[in-house]
């Protein structure tokens, strides 16, 4: 059995009392003290996550743009420098080879966000569609990434910065920023709902960065684990690839139409087959779950309407914010009208839903 | 809160058993399966008069992250169940072994007792499950 991955912030872990598991080959933190207490932090305070494991492909070139453009389902084009958007990489036949971040560090210059689990995955299907100038390079090993989430992000991290932080907007990043001495790219975008910053720094320098953001935090900054990171995201309805994306999961499907401009001006992989799906509407849609009877629905568990399976749960808790029992589910079309009744199959037995808006968590306006 | 009760015999899968009179045993997860949880959000257990078979699943109990089964310990007829953990499952967290009981079971074959962990034998398994 190969050993599991770990990132550079490992040693610190133990230190912290933090709790492993195995996600996807890599030795992960699932709580560092206690998910629901780490999910009220990033909520109300801030939490600090070790996204480490993450993957970074950078790609230069003339003709980068035109490949991003080719192997992505939104407008790269539309980005300015120090500028980013959410995508999909899509399967000619509209399926989901895996959702990312393209930020644009400089013309002909951008870097790919792309989740840990795919790495190999993605890099390999990007290198089979290269063509033109373009040069690809997997820099996941040499890269670390730190997420801090919560309303006290911001009033955090400035503690560390002469740059001013309120002037970079969501989804917009300023690079080689200096942190306590760490230099890093810090952009306002994150995977929990909140307001926050995802820091990419040099592997070597995460643990001091991870320290001195902790410090600076004075309490008010809890460090949390996949648990938490998973609840959290979960009730900002954003998806998690291998749940409500996978190869045979679409993005419209899924709900995430936003993100997949299929009229933009470069044709890209999947094109046809999305365009149709959004021109006469997907065969299944994404929609949100809350338990009427008894029981917390859970990834895989069928759901049917009547004696009819129409679908199955992609991701489903019991929400730590609304302390409610809920669900992401895929079911056919039909069935995803606001408040249509279901039966999730917990363990053997139907238990009443219906089907109910999301995101279920929407943060407050400031 | 003390980590095993030195009376009580234990499962491989983490469950205790307090023997009662008249051939019932009180039945409960231990203190190491609740810490291997974390925040208990849910239970689910076996009705009154149900029968249940040692090595079996006879309930599940959930965190906010995963669902874990109960197995039963013994074989026998369920005759109490609690009900206060239907809406305070995390009082399994904070007591395990008192007010975090589950179950009260009439054994249908006493000598399974003989087959469960005392507390010191159910200390060092649970240190090499760590």
């Amino acid at each position: 059995m190969s050993a599991l991955k770990r990132t550079p912030l490992y040693p610190l872990y133990e230190k912290h009392g933090a709790k492993t598991i195995d996600f996807g080959g890599w030795e992960l933190p699932v709580q560092f003290s206690n998910i629901q207490k780490e999910h009220e932090a990033v909520r109300t305070k801030a939490g600090l996550f070790d996204v480490s494991h993450m993957g970074e492909v950078e790609v230069k070139g003339e003709d980068a743009l035109a490949f991003v453009q080719k192997i992505t389902t939104n407008d790269a084009s539309k980005l300015a420098v120090d500028q980013a958007q959410y995508s999909i990489m899509c399967y000619p036949d509209g399926g989901t080879v895996d959702d990312l971040l393209v930020y644009k560090l400089a013309d002909n210059h951008y870097l790919l966000v792309i989740n840990a689990a795919n790495i190999e995955k993605d890099y390999e299907w990007m290198r089979q569609h290269v063509q033109g100038k373009v040069t690809l390079r997997n820099i996941s090993d040499e890269t670390a990434q730190l997420a801090l989430q919560g309303p006290l992000s911001e009033e955090v991290l400035q503690k560390l910065t002469d740059t001013n932080l309120s002037a970079i907007r969501f989804f917009h990043f300023k690079q080689d920023v200096n942190l306590a001495g760490v230099s890093g790219l810090v952009s306002r975008t994150g995977y929990t709902g909140e307001d926050g910053f995802e820091i990419y720094v040099k592997a070597q320098e995460a643990p001091i960065l991870w320290k001195k953001i902790l410090e600076a935090g004075a309490g008010d900054v809890l460090p949390c684990g996949l648990g938490a990171r998973d609840t959290l995201r979960f009730e900002a309805r954003l998806p998690l690839y291998g749940q409500e994306l996978s190869q045979d999961i679409s993005p419209i499907e899924a709900g995430l139409g936003f993100a997949v401009k299929v009229d933009k001006p470069m044709p890209f992989i999947g094109q046809e087959a999305l365009k149709k799906q959004k021109e006469e509407g997907a065969p299944r849609r994404l929609v949100g779950i809350e338990m009427i009877e008894r029981g917390i629905p859970r990834t895989h568990y069928p759901v049917y309407a009547g004696e009819e399976r129409v679908g199955e749960v992609t991701t489903g808790t019991q929400s730590p914010t609304l302390k409610k029992n809920v669900g992401l589910a895929l079911v056919k079309r039909q069935y995803s009208e606001l408040g249509t009744e279901l039966d999730v199959e917990i363990r053997g037995k139907r238990v009443k839903a219906k089907v109910v808006p999301t995101p279920f968590y929407k943060r407050p306006k400031a | 809160m003390s980590q095993v009760q030195s009376a009580f015999k234990y499962s491989k899968e983490h469950e205790w058993v307090e023997v009662l009179d008249e051939g019932r045993v009180r039945i409960g997860i231990t203190h190491f399966a609740q810490e291997q949880l974390g925040d208990i959000v849910f239970v689910e257990l076996p009705e009154e008069g149900a029968v249940v078979k040692a090595d079996e699943s006879m309930g599940t109990v959930e965190s906010v992250k995963a669902v874990s089964d109960i197995y039963a310990p013994v074989s026998g007829e369920v005759v109490e169940v609690n009900r206060e953990l239907e809406e305070g499952p995390e009082t399994i967290n904070s007591d395990a072994y008192g007010a975090g009981w589950m179950v009260i079971v009439k054994l249908s074959n006493p000598e399974e007792l003989d087959a469960l962990m005392t507390a010191e034998q159910y200390e060092a398994f649970s240190k090499e499950e760590e």
